[in-house]
Protein backbone atom coordinates (compact mmCIF):
# COMPACT_ATOMS: atom_id res chain seq x y z
CA UNK A 1 0.00 0.00 0.00
CA UNK A 2 1.51 3.00 -1.03
CA UNK A 3 -1.11 5.75 0.29
CA UNK A 4 -0.52 7.16 3.50
CA UNK A 5 -2.26 5.39 6.28
CA UNK A 6 -4.63 7.39 8.10
CA UNK A 7 -6.14 7.32 11.76
CA UNK A 8 -9.40 5.08 12.18
CA UNK A 9 -11.44 8.65 13.15
CA UNK A 10 -10.13 10.00 10.03
CA UNK A 11 -12.91 10.75 7.17
CA UNK A 12 -12.26 7.44 4.33
CA UNK A 13 -14.78 9.64 2.41
CA UNK A 14 -13.41 12.87 2.41
CA UNK A 15 -14.91 16.46 1.75
CA UNK A 16 -13.26 16.73 -1.49
CA UNK A 17 -13.42 12.85 -2.63
CA UNK A 18 -17.21 13.38 -2.20
CA UNK A 19 -17.05 16.80 -3.85
CA UNK A 20 -15.27 15.78 -6.54
CA UNK A 21 -18.02 12.54 -6.87
CA UNK A 22 -20.93 14.83 -6.94
CA UNK A 23 -19.69 17.08 -8.96
CA UNK A 24 -17.57 15.61 -11.69
CA UNK A 25 -15.17 18.11 -13.34
CA UNK A 26 -14.54 17.40 -16.86
CA UNK A 27 -17.76 15.15 -17.20
CA UNK A 28 -18.89 14.45 -20.59
CA UNK A 29 -17.87 14.22 -23.84
CA UNK A 30 -15.74 15.85 -26.00
CA UNK A 31 -16.89 16.23 -29.90
CA UNK A 32 -14.35 14.25 -32.37
CA UNK A 33 -11.52 13.67 -29.90
CA UNK A 34 -8.51 12.28 -30.68
CA UNK A 35 -8.27 9.28 -28.30
CA UNK A 36 -11.21 7.89 -26.73
CA UNK A 37 -11.57 4.84 -24.28
CA UNK A 38 -13.96 3.25 -22.04
CA UNK A 39 -13.15 0.60 -19.10
CA UNK A 40 -15.28 -1.56 -16.91
CA UNK A 41 -15.05 -2.66 -14.23
CA UNK A 42 -17.40 -6.11 -13.92
CA UNK A 43 -17.25 -6.74 -10.45
CA UNK A 44 -18.66 -4.15 -9.14
CA UNK A 45 -20.38 -2.51 -12.87
CA UNK A 46 -17.69 0.28 -12.09
CA UNK A 47 -17.34 2.13 -16.08
CA UNK A 48 -15.04 5.27 -16.91
CA UNK A 49 -14.46 6.70 -20.63
CA UNK A 50 -12.23 9.25 -21.10
CA UNK A 51 -12.22 11.85 -24.39
CA UNK A 52 -8.58 13.60 -25.37
CA UNK A 53 -8.03 16.13 -27.34
CA UNK A 54 -4.53 16.30 -28.53
CA UNK A 55 -2.83 19.85 -29.72
CA UNK A 56 1.03 19.83 -30.25
CA UNK A 57 1.62 16.59 -28.08
CA UNK A 58 -0.35 18.30 -25.10
CA UNK A 59 -3.66 17.28 -23.69
CA UNK A 60 -5.38 20.47 -25.10
CA UNK A 61 -8.99 18.65 -23.45
CA UNK A 62 -10.14 16.37 -21.55
CA UNK A 63 -14.06 14.60 -20.72
CA UNK A 64 -14.92 11.88 -18.47
CA UNK A 65 -17.98 9.66 -18.69
CA UNK A 66 -19.15 6.44 -16.69
CA UNK A 67 -20.80 5.94 -13.44
CA UNK A 68 -19.77 3.86 -10.25
CA UNK A 69 -18.65 4.28 -6.68
CA UNK A 70 -17.25 7.52 -5.41
CA UNK A 71 -13.58 5.95 -5.41
CA UNK A 72 -13.88 5.28 -9.27
CA UNK A 73 -15.66 8.36 -10.47
CA UNK A 74 -14.07 10.91 -7.43
CA UNK A 75 -10.28 9.09 -9.14
CA UNK A 76 -11.01 9.71 -12.52
CA UNK A 77 -12.41 13.72 -12.30
CA UNK A 78 -9.50 13.84 -10.05
CA UNK A 79 -7.53 12.41 -13.11
CA UNK A 80 -8.67 14.98 -15.38
CA UNK A 81 -7.75 17.77 -13.66
CA UNK A 82 -4.42 16.59 -13.69
CA UNK A 83 -4.26 15.55 -17.18
CA UNK A 84 -5.28 19.19 -18.84
CA UNK A 85 -2.32 21.08 -20.31
CA UNK A 86 -0.11 18.26 -19.92
CA UNK A 87 2.15 17.00 -22.27
CA UNK A 88 0.99 12.94 -23.60
CA UNK A 89 4.56 11.93 -22.69
CA UNK A 90 4.50 13.20 -19.07
CA UNK A 91 0.97 11.75 -18.93
CA UNK A 92 1.86 8.31 -20.06
CA UNK A 93 4.35 8.27 -17.09
CA UNK A 94 1.51 8.79 -14.39
CA UNK A 95 1.49 5.47 -12.21
CA UNK A 96 -0.73 4.07 -9.67
CA UNK A 97 0.90 5.73 -6.51
CA UNK A 98 0.64 9.13 -8.59
CA UNK A 99 -3.26 8.22 -8.18
CA UNK A 100 -3.41 6.72 -4.64
CA UNK A 101 -1.41 9.44 -3.59
CA UNK A 102 -3.49 12.13 -4.83
CA UNK A 103 -6.47 10.75 -3.81
CA UNK A 104 -5.17 10.91 -0.04
CA UNK A 105 -7.01 8.24 1.85
CA UNK A 106 -5.71 4.83 2.32
CA UNK A 107 -7.67 1.89 -0.01
CA UNK A 108 -8.49 -1.13 0.66
CA UNK A 109 -7.21 -3.95 -0.99
CA UNK A 110 -10.70 -5.00 -2.61
CA UNK A 111 -11.41 -1.19 -3.84
CA UNK A 112 -7.85 -0.65 -4.91
CA UNK A 113 -9.64 -1.90 -8.66
CA UNK A 114 -12.06 1.00 -8.09
CA UNK A 115 -9.42 4.02 -7.35
CA UNK A 116 -7.29 2.65 -10.53
CA UNK A 117 -9.63 2.42 -13.00
CA UNK A 118 -9.70 5.77 -14.80
CA UNK A 119 -5.90 5.09 -15.06
CA UNK A 120 -6.56 2.06 -16.73
CA UNK A 121 -8.34 3.73 -18.89
CA UNK A 122 -5.82 6.54 -19.33
CA UNK A 123 -2.73 4.06 -19.58
CA UNK A 124 -4.98 1.83 -22.47
CA UNK A 125 -6.42 4.65 -24.13
CA UNK A 126 -3.40 7.15 -24.45
CA UNK A 127 -0.42 4.78 -24.24
CA UNK A 128 -1.95 2.05 -26.43
CA UNK A 129 -1.12 -0.33 -23.95
CA UNK A 130 -2.84 -2.99 -22.19
CA UNK A 131 -4.34 -2.46 -18.92
CA UNK A 132 -2.25 -3.68 -16.19
CA UNK A 133 -4.56 -6.14 -14.36
CA UNK A 134 -1.95 -7.45 -11.66
CA UNK A 135 -3.27 -5.23 -8.93
CA UNK B 1 -36.55 -21.86 19.25
CA UNK B 2 -33.06 -22.06 20.80
CA UNK B 3 -31.38 -19.67 22.72
CA UNK B 4 -29.69 -17.30 20.10
CA UNK B 5 -27.29 -15.68 22.93
CA UNK B 6 -26.21 -19.60 24.17
CA UNK B 7 -25.51 -20.12 20.37
CA UNK B 8 -23.25 -17.35 19.89
CA UNK B 9 -20.83 -18.32 22.29
CA UNK B 10 -20.09 -21.90 20.19
CA UNK B 11 -18.94 -19.10 17.61
CA UNK B 12 -15.19 -17.52 18.86
CA UNK B 13 -15.07 -15.46 15.66
CA UNK B 14 -17.81 -12.73 17.34
CA UNK B 15 -15.80 -12.18 19.95
CA UNK B 16 -13.98 -9.93 17.79
CA UNK B 17 -16.84 -7.96 17.87
CA UNK B 18 -18.06 -8.09 14.64
CA UNK B 19 -21.84 -8.07 13.11
CA UNK B 20 -21.61 -10.87 10.44
CA UNK B 21 -24.36 -10.39 7.93
CA UNK B 22 -22.78 -12.50 5.00
CA UNK B 23 -24.01 -15.83 5.10
CA UNK B 24 -25.23 -16.71 2.22
CA UNK B 25 -21.65 -15.99 1.00
CA UNK B 26 -20.36 -18.20 3.77
CA UNK B 27 -21.29 -18.72 7.48
CA UNK B 28 -19.05 -19.13 10.47
CA UNK B 29 -18.36 -22.40 12.02
CA UNK B 30 -18.52 -23.28 15.51
CA UNK B 31 -15.92 -24.88 18.10
CA UNK B 32 -17.97 -28.01 17.53
CA UNK B 33 -16.87 -28.14 13.93
CA UNK B 34 -13.07 -26.75 14.22
CA UNK B 35 -12.47 -29.03 16.89
CA UNK B 36 -13.75 -31.70 14.74
CA UNK B 37 -11.48 -30.79 11.75
CA UNK B 38 -8.38 -30.06 14.47
CA UNK B 39 -8.89 -33.41 15.97
CA UNK B 40 -7.88 -34.83 13.22
CA UNK B 41 -5.54 -33.09 11.80
CA UNK B 42 -3.66 -33.19 15.48
CA UNK B 43 -4.71 -37.14 16.60
CA UNK B 44 -5.44 -39.19 13.88
CA UNK B 45 -4.30 -37.73 10.40
CA UNK B 46 -3.83 -40.50 7.95
CA UNK B 47 -4.97 -41.48 4.57
CA UNK B 48 -8.59 -43.47 4.53
CA UNK B 49 -9.58 -46.63 2.52
CA UNK B 50 -6.10 -47.69 2.46
CA UNK B 51 -4.13 -48.11 5.31
CA UNK B 52 -4.24 -50.82 7.82
CA UNK B 53 -2.90 -49.41 10.99
CA UNK B 54 -5.58 -47.79 13.52
CA UNK B 55 -5.15 -43.94 13.20
CA UNK B 56 -5.95 -44.55 9.48
CA UNK B 57 -9.22 -46.74 10.72
CA UNK B 58 -10.52 -44.22 12.39
CA UNK B 59 -10.11 -41.58 9.66
CA UNK B 60 -11.88 -43.76 7.12
CA UNK B 61 -14.68 -44.26 10.00
CA UNK B 62 -15.52 -40.89 10.43
CA UNK B 63 -15.04 -39.44 6.85
CA UNK B 64 -17.44 -42.50 5.75
CA UNK B 65 -19.73 -41.55 9.18
CA UNK B 66 -20.34 -38.02 7.40
CA UNK B 67 -21.44 -39.86 4.47
CA UNK B 68 -23.94 -41.69 6.28
CA UNK B 69 -24.88 -37.73 8.43
CA UNK B 70 -25.68 -36.22 4.67
CA UNK B 71 -27.43 -38.93 3.85
CA UNK B 72 -29.95 -38.92 6.58
CA UNK B 73 -28.89 -35.02 6.86
CA UNK B 74 -31.11 -35.18 2.96
CA UNK B 75 -32.86 -38.67 3.20
CA UNK B 76 -31.44 -39.95 0.55
CA UNK B 77 -31.69 -43.83 0.42
CA UNK B 78 -28.39 -44.78 0.32
CA UNK B 79 -24.84 -43.59 1.17
CA UNK B 80 -23.78 -44.82 -2.67
CA UNK B 81 -25.68 -41.49 -3.21
CA UNK B 82 -24.06 -39.29 -1.48
CA UNK B 83 -20.52 -38.31 -3.29
CA UNK B 84 -18.03 -35.94 -1.45
CA UNK B 85 -17.09 -32.89 -3.47
CA UNK B 86 -15.33 -29.54 -2.76
CA UNK B 87 -18.50 -27.74 -2.73
CA UNK B 88 -21.63 -26.86 -4.90
CA UNK B 89 -19.43 -25.63 -8.09
CA UNK B 90 -17.76 -29.06 -8.31
CA UNK B 91 -20.67 -30.99 -7.83
CA UNK B 92 -22.68 -29.08 -10.44
CA UNK B 93 -19.68 -29.20 -12.49
CA UNK B 94 -19.55 -33.02 -12.08
CA UNK B 95 -23.00 -33.50 -13.63
CA UNK B 96 -22.41 -31.13 -16.81
CA UNK B 97 -19.24 -33.47 -17.70
CA UNK B 98 -19.98 -36.97 -16.25
CA UNK B 99 -23.62 -36.91 -17.15
CA UNK B 100 -24.53 -33.88 -19.83
CA UNK B 101 -21.35 -34.81 -21.91
CA UNK B 102 -22.74 -38.23 -22.61
CA UNK B 103 -26.50 -37.76 -22.60
CA UNK B 104 -26.79 -34.11 -23.77
CA UNK B 105 -27.17 -34.12 -27.90
CA UNK B 106 -27.52 -31.13 -30.67
CA UNK B 107 -30.26 -29.55 -30.45
CA UNK B 108 -31.28 -30.41 -27.29
CA UNK B 109 -32.69 -28.22 -24.61
CA UNK B 110 -31.15 -27.04 -21.57
CA UNK B 111 -33.73 -24.56 -18.63
CA UNK B 112 -31.63 -22.36 -16.26
CA UNK B 113 -33.48 -19.61 -14.46
CA UNK B 114 -32.28 -16.17 -14.57
CA UNK B 115 -32.30 -16.25 -10.26
CA UNK B 116 -29.86 -18.96 -10.99
CA UNK B 117 -25.79 -18.36 -9.37
CA UNK B 118 -22.72 -18.74 -12.01
CA UNK B 119 -22.49 -21.90 -10.85
CA UNK B 120 -25.17 -23.08 -11.89
CA UNK B 121 -24.95 -21.28 -14.98
CA UNK B 122 -21.59 -21.55 -16.14
CA UNK B 123 -20.79 -25.34 -16.44
CA UNK B 124 -24.39 -26.07 -18.59
CA UNK B 125 -23.33 -23.06 -20.65
CA UNK B 126 -19.66 -24.52 -21.55
CA UNK B 127 -21.90 -28.49 -21.93
CA UNK B 128 -24.21 -26.37 -24.27
CA UNK B 129 -21.58 -25.15 -26.39
CA UNK B 130 -19.20 -28.42 -26.48
CA UNK B 131 -22.83 -30.44 -26.98
CA UNK B 132 -24.56 -27.97 -29.78
CA UNK B 133 -27.36 -27.62 -26.80
CA UNK B 134 -29.44 -24.41 -26.08
CA UNK B 135 -30.10 -23.11 -23.23
CA UNK B 136 -33.34 -21.07 -22.32
CA UNK B 137 -33.32 -18.80 -19.19
CA UNK B 138 -36.67 -18.44 -16.99
CA UNK B 139 -37.38 -15.19 -16.30
CA UNK B 140 -38.71 -13.34 -13.03
CA UNK B 141 -41.80 -11.17 -12.43
CA UNK B 142 -41.76 -7.88 -10.66
CA UNK B 143 -41.41 -9.67 -7.09
CA UNK B 144 -38.19 -11.08 -8.27
CA UNK B 145 -40.05 -15.11 -8.74
CA UNK B 146 -39.78 -16.74 -11.13
CA UNK B 147 -42.05 -16.89 -13.68
CA UNK B 148 -43.69 -20.14 -13.43
CA UNK B 149 -46.40 -19.36 -16.70
CA UNK B 150 -43.04 -19.27 -18.75
CA UNK B 151 -41.45 -22.48 -16.98
CA UNK B 152 -44.69 -24.42 -18.20
CA UNK B 153 -44.11 -22.94 -21.58
CA UNK B 154 -40.34 -24.17 -22.03
CA UNK B 155 -41.46 -27.76 -20.44
CA UNK B 156 -43.64 -28.06 -23.19
CA UNK B 157 -40.66 -28.41 -26.02
CA UNK B 158 -39.29 -31.19 -23.87
CA UNK B 159 -35.96 -30.17 -22.24
CA UNK B 160 -33.05 -32.63 -21.69
CA UNK B 161 -32.36 -30.90 -18.59
CA UNK B 162 -33.56 -28.53 -16.05
CA UNK B 163 -31.74 -26.90 -13.47
CA UNK B 164 -32.35 -23.90 -10.72
CA UNK B 165 -31.52 -23.00 -7.08
CA UNK B 166 -34.23 -24.42 -4.67
CA UNK B 167 -33.12 -20.78 -2.62
CA UNK B 168 -32.13 -17.52 -5.36
CA UNK B 169 -28.47 -16.23 -3.31
CA UNK B 170 -28.86 -12.88 -4.83
CA UNK B 171 -32.73 -12.29 -3.58
CA UNK B 172 -33.52 -14.70 -1.27
CA UNK B 173 -36.29 -15.89 -3.68
CA UNK B 174 -37.31 -19.02 -1.97
CA UNK B 175 -38.49 -20.88 -5.35
CA UNK B 176 -41.60 -23.80 -5.68
CA UNK B 177 -39.12 -26.35 -5.92
CA UNK B 178 -41.78 -29.10 -5.34
CA UNK B 179 -44.14 -28.15 -8.26
CA UNK B 180 -40.92 -27.16 -10.35
CA UNK B 181 -39.33 -30.34 -10.30
CA UNK B 182 -42.62 -32.38 -10.74
CA UNK B 183 -43.46 -30.72 -14.05
CA UNK B 184 -40.05 -31.24 -15.15
CA UNK B 185 -40.07 -34.69 -14.09
CA UNK B 186 -43.60 -35.19 -15.93
CA UNK B 187 -41.92 -33.49 -18.88
CA UNK B 188 -39.28 -36.17 -19.38
CA UNK B 189 -36.39 -33.75 -17.97
CA UNK B 190 -33.48 -34.57 -15.63
CA UNK B 191 -33.52 -32.25 -12.98
CA UNK B 192 -30.47 -30.88 -11.50
CA UNK B 193 -31.33 -28.48 -8.01
CA UNK B 194 -28.95 -26.00 -6.59
CA UNK B 195 -29.41 -26.57 -2.54
CA UNK B 196 -26.04 -24.08 -1.45
CA UNK B 197 -28.75 -21.90 -0.29
CA UNK B 198 -31.41 -24.33 0.17
CA UNK B 199 -29.53 -27.15 2.18
CA UNK B 200 -28.12 -24.87 4.94
CA UNK B 201 -31.69 -22.91 5.79
CA UNK B 202 -34.65 -24.82 4.42
CA UNK B 203 -33.27 -28.23 4.42
CA UNK B 204 -34.48 -31.15 1.85
CA UNK B 205 -36.25 -34.20 1.56
CA UNK B 206 -34.70 -35.50 -1.87
CA UNK B 207 -36.73 -38.60 -2.20
CA UNK B 208 -40.15 -36.81 -1.62
CA UNK B 209 -38.56 -33.72 -3.79
CA UNK B 210 -37.81 -36.38 -6.79
CA UNK B 211 -34.91 -34.47 -8.45
CA UNK B 212 -31.99 -36.55 -10.01
CA UNK B 213 -29.14 -34.22 -8.51
CA UNK B 214 -29.04 -31.93 -5.61
CA UNK B 215 -25.98 -29.79 -4.73
CA UNK B 216 -24.72 -28.01 -1.67
CA UNK B 217 -21.85 -27.01 -0.04
CA UNK B 218 -20.47 -27.38 3.75
CA UNK B 219 -19.31 -24.10 4.03
CA UNK B 220 -22.46 -22.52 3.87
CA UNK B 221 -23.98 -24.62 6.55
CA UNK B 222 -21.24 -24.43 9.95
CA UNK B 223 -18.92 -26.60 7.67
CA UNK B 224 -15.56 -26.18 6.67
CA UNK B 225 -14.82 -24.77 3.11
CA UNK B 226 -13.81 -27.30 0.47
CA UNK B 227 -16.40 -30.11 1.08
CA UNK B 228 -19.73 -29.99 -0.61
CA UNK B 229 -22.18 -32.93 -1.58
CA UNK B 230 -23.51 -34.20 -4.79
CA UNK B 231 -26.66 -36.29 -4.31
CA UNK B 232 -27.72 -38.40 -7.38
CA UNK B 233 -30.32 -41.06 -7.61
CA UNK B 234 -28.07 -43.98 -7.71
CA UNK B 235 -29.57 -45.04 -11.36
CA UNK B 236 -27.89 -42.10 -13.07
CA UNK B 237 -25.03 -42.17 -11.33
CA UNK B 238 -24.22 -46.05 -11.88
CA UNK B 239 -24.81 -45.30 -15.71
CA UNK B 240 -22.62 -42.38 -15.46
CA UNK B 241 -18.66 -42.38 -16.70
CA UNK B 242 -16.69 -41.18 -13.85
CA UNK B 243 -15.99 -37.14 -13.47
CA UNK B 244 -12.22 -37.26 -12.62
CA UNK B 245 -9.78 -40.67 -13.14
CA UNK B 246 -7.03 -41.36 -9.99
CA UNK B 247 -6.43 -42.76 -7.08
CA UNK B 248 -9.20 -43.88 -4.91
CA UNK B 249 -11.60 -44.26 -7.96
CA UNK B 250 -10.58 -47.43 -9.21
CA UNK B 251 -11.11 -51.37 -8.76
CA UNK B 252 -8.49 -52.24 -10.64
CA UNK B 253 -5.41 -51.01 -12.99
CA UNK B 254 -3.93 -52.32 -16.27
CA UNK B 255 -2.59 -50.95 -19.09
CA UNK B 256 -5.54 -52.66 -20.96
CA UNK B 257 -7.32 -50.72 -18.80
CA UNK B 258 -9.03 -49.81 -15.59
CA UNK B 259 -12.19 -50.75 -13.59
CA UNK B 260 -14.22 -48.26 -11.79
CA UNK B 261 -15.03 -48.50 -8.32
CA UNK B 262 -18.47 -48.66 -6.55
CA UNK B 263 -20.74 -46.16 -6.04
CA UNK B 264 -20.19 -44.01 -4.32
CA UNK B 265 -16.16 -43.56 -4.31
CA UNK B 266 -16.60 -44.04 -8.61
CA UNK B 267 -16.52 -40.08 -8.21
CA UNK B 268 -14.22 -39.22 -5.45
CA UNK B 269 -10.48 -39.41 -7.32
CA UNK B 270 -7.39 -38.99 -5.65
CA UNK B 271 -7.05 -37.58 -1.64
CA UNK B 272 -10.17 -35.77 -0.30
CA UNK B 273 -10.73 -33.08 2.15
CA UNK B 274 -10.31 -35.72 4.53
CA UNK B 275 -10.49 -33.18 7.72
CA UNK B 276 -13.32 -31.13 5.88
CA UNK B 277 -15.79 -33.59 5.50
CA UNK B 278 -15.46 -34.92 8.83
CA UNK B 279 -15.72 -31.28 10.09
CA UNK B 280 -19.06 -31.11 7.87
CA UNK B 281 -19.75 -34.42 9.36
CA UNK B 282 -20.18 -32.23 13.15
CA UNK B 283 -22.01 -29.30 11.44
CA UNK B 284 -24.88 -31.50 10.07
CA UNK B 285 -24.43 -32.62 13.81
CA UNK B 286 -25.26 -29.18 14.92
CA UNK B 287 -27.48 -27.92 12.53
CA UNK B 288 -29.94 -31.49 13.71
CA UNK B 289 -29.10 -30.16 17.42
CA UNK B 290 -30.36 -27.01 16.31
CA UNK B 291 -33.05 -28.31 14.45
CA UNK B 292 -34.00 -26.91 11.16
CA UNK B 293 -37.10 -26.30 12.00
CA UNK B 294 -36.06 -23.59 14.49
CA UNK B 295 -33.42 -22.28 12.38
CA UNK B 296 -36.21 -21.51 9.85
CA UNK B 297 -38.31 -19.97 12.74
CA UNK B 298 -35.38 -18.14 13.82
CA UNK B 299 -34.00 -16.49 10.48
CA UNK B 300 -38.05 -15.58 9.85
CA UNK B 301 -38.21 -13.63 12.62
CA UNK B 302 -34.81 -11.83 11.95
CA UNK B 303 -35.45 -11.51 7.81
CA UNK B 304 -38.89 -10.00 8.74
CA UNK B 305 -37.27 -7.74 11.49
CA UNK B 306 -34.48 -6.65 9.03
CA UNK B 307 -36.79 -6.61 6.16
CA UNK B 308 -39.14 -3.63 8.43
CA UNK B 309 -36.31 -1.86 9.35
CA UNK B 310 -34.90 -1.46 6.00
CA UNK B 311 -37.96 -0.46 4.18
CA UNK B 312 -38.61 2.26 6.71
CA UNK B 313 -35.27 3.89 5.55
CA UNK B 314 -35.63 6.84 3.27
CA UNK B 315 -34.20 5.95 -0.44
CA UNK B 316 -33.82 2.63 0.00
CA UNK B 317 -34.95 -0.04 -2.43
CA UNK B 318 -35.43 -3.27 -1.31
CA UNK B 319 -35.54 -6.15 -4.35
CA UNK B 320 -37.14 -9.61 -4.32
CA UNK B 321 -40.22 -10.97 -2.42
CA UNK B 322 -41.95 -10.24 0.71
CA UNK B 323 -40.28 -11.81 3.60
CA UNK B 324 -43.14 -14.50 4.04
CA UNK B 325 -41.91 -15.85 0.69
CA UNK B 326 -37.45 -14.97 1.18
CA UNK B 327 -34.98 -16.82 2.76
CA UNK B 328 -32.41 -14.41 5.26
CA UNK B 329 -31.10 -12.99 2.57
CA UNK B 330 -32.18 -8.76 1.53
CA UNK B 331 -30.17 -7.22 -1.62
CA UNK B 332 -31.35 -3.43 -1.64
CA UNK B 333 -29.83 -0.28 -3.30
CA UNK B 334 -29.50 3.22 -1.56
CA UNK B 335 -30.09 5.99 -3.65
CA UNK B 336 -26.88 8.10 -5.01
CA UNK B 337 -24.47 5.26 -2.62
CA UNK B 338 -23.02 2.88 -4.78
CA UNK B 339 -23.22 -0.63 -2.66
CA UNK B 340 -19.25 -0.46 -2.27
CA UNK B 341 -18.97 2.68 -0.81
CA UNK B 342 -21.66 1.54 1.86
CA UNK B 343 -19.86 -1.89 2.35
CA UNK B 344 -16.77 0.34 2.95
CA UNK B 345 -18.28 2.43 5.52
CA UNK B 346 -19.97 -0.10 6.90
CA UNK B 347 -16.87 -2.13 7.19
CA UNK B 348 -15.59 0.75 9.25
CA UNK B 349 -18.06 -0.33 11.92
CA UNK B 350 -17.26 -3.53 11.82
CA UNK B 351 -20.54 -4.40 9.81
CA UNK B 352 -20.04 -7.38 7.31
CA UNK B 353 -21.83 -6.65 4.01
CA UNK B 354 -21.65 -7.90 0.73
CA UNK B 355 -21.42 -5.79 -2.17
CA UNK B 356 -21.49 -6.77 -5.98
CA UNK B 357 -23.02 -8.87 -7.92
CA UNK B 358 -23.75 -11.62 -6.21
CA UNK B 359 -22.25 -14.03 -9.08
CA UNK B 360 -25.55 -13.81 -10.72
CA UNK B 361 -24.64 -11.08 -13.21
CA UNK B 362 -27.50 -12.02 -15.25
CA UNK B 363 -30.08 -11.51 -12.32
CA UNK B 364 -28.36 -8.03 -12.20
CA UNK B 365 -28.20 -7.61 -15.80
CA UNK B 366 -32.18 -7.95 -15.35
CA UNK B 367 -32.61 -5.81 -12.36
CA UNK B 368 -31.03 -3.09 -14.31
CA UNK B 369 -28.43 -2.49 -11.63
CA UNK B 370 -24.72 -3.45 -12.11
CA UNK B 371 -24.68 -4.56 -8.01
CA UNK B 372 -26.57 -4.69 -5.35
CA UNK B 373 -25.84 -4.57 -1.31
CA UNK B 374 -26.96 -7.57 0.20
CA UNK B 375 -27.38 -8.56 3.96
CA UNK B 376 -27.66 -12.54 4.76
CA UNK B 377 -28.40 -13.82 7.84
CA UNK B 378 -28.14 -17.30 9.99
CA UNK B 379 -28.58 -19.42 12.93
CA UNK B 380 -26.50 -17.17 15.00
CA UNK B 381 -27.72 -13.32 13.72
CA UNK B 382 -29.30 -10.96 16.15
CA UNK B 383 -31.44 -8.38 15.65
CA UNK B 384 -28.57 -6.30 17.50
CA UNK B 385 -26.24 -6.94 14.25
CA UNK B 386 -29.57 -5.95 11.76
CA UNK B 387 -29.60 -2.46 14.12
CA UNK B 388 -25.70 -2.07 13.20
CA UNK B 389 -25.86 -2.10 9.87
CA UNK B 390 -29.10 0.34 9.85
CA UNK B 391 -26.42 2.80 12.04
CA UNK B 392 -24.00 2.16 9.17
CA UNK B 393 -26.62 3.07 6.24
CA UNK B 394 -27.80 6.18 7.92
CA UNK B 395 -24.12 7.12 8.41
CA UNK B 396 -23.42 6.84 4.85
CA UNK B 397 -26.75 8.68 3.80
CA UNK B 398 -24.83 11.51 6.17
CA UNK B 399 -22.06 11.38 4.69
CA UNK B 400 -23.04 11.10 1.26
CA UNK B 401 -26.05 13.78 1.65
Amino acid sequence: MSSKPVSADDQFYREYILDHYKNPRNFGRLEHPDITHEEDNPLCGDVVGMDFRIKDGVIDDIRFHGRGCAISQASASLLTERLKGMPLDDAKKINKDDVLGELGIEISPARIKCALLSLKVLKVGAYGLAGDDDD
Amino acid sequence: MYDVAAVRKDFPIFETGIAYLDSANTSQRPRQVTSAVLDYWERYNSNIHRAAYKIAEEATDRYEATREKVRAFINAASTKEIINTRGTTEAINLVAYAWGRANVKPGDLIVLTILDHHSNIVPWQILATANGARIEYVDIDERGELRQDQFRELLEEQPKLVAFSQVSNALGTINPVEDMVRLAKAAGATVLVDGAQGAPHQGVDVRALGCDFYAFSGHKMLGPTGAGILYGRRELLEEMDPFMGGGDMIKTVRVEGTTYHDLPWKFEAGTQAIGEVIGLGAAVDYIGELGMENIRAHETEITEYAYEALSDIEGLTVYGPPPSRRAGVISFALEGIHPHDLATIADRDQVCLRAGHHCAMPLMTRLGVPATARASFYVYTQKDEVDRLVGSIKEAQRIFK
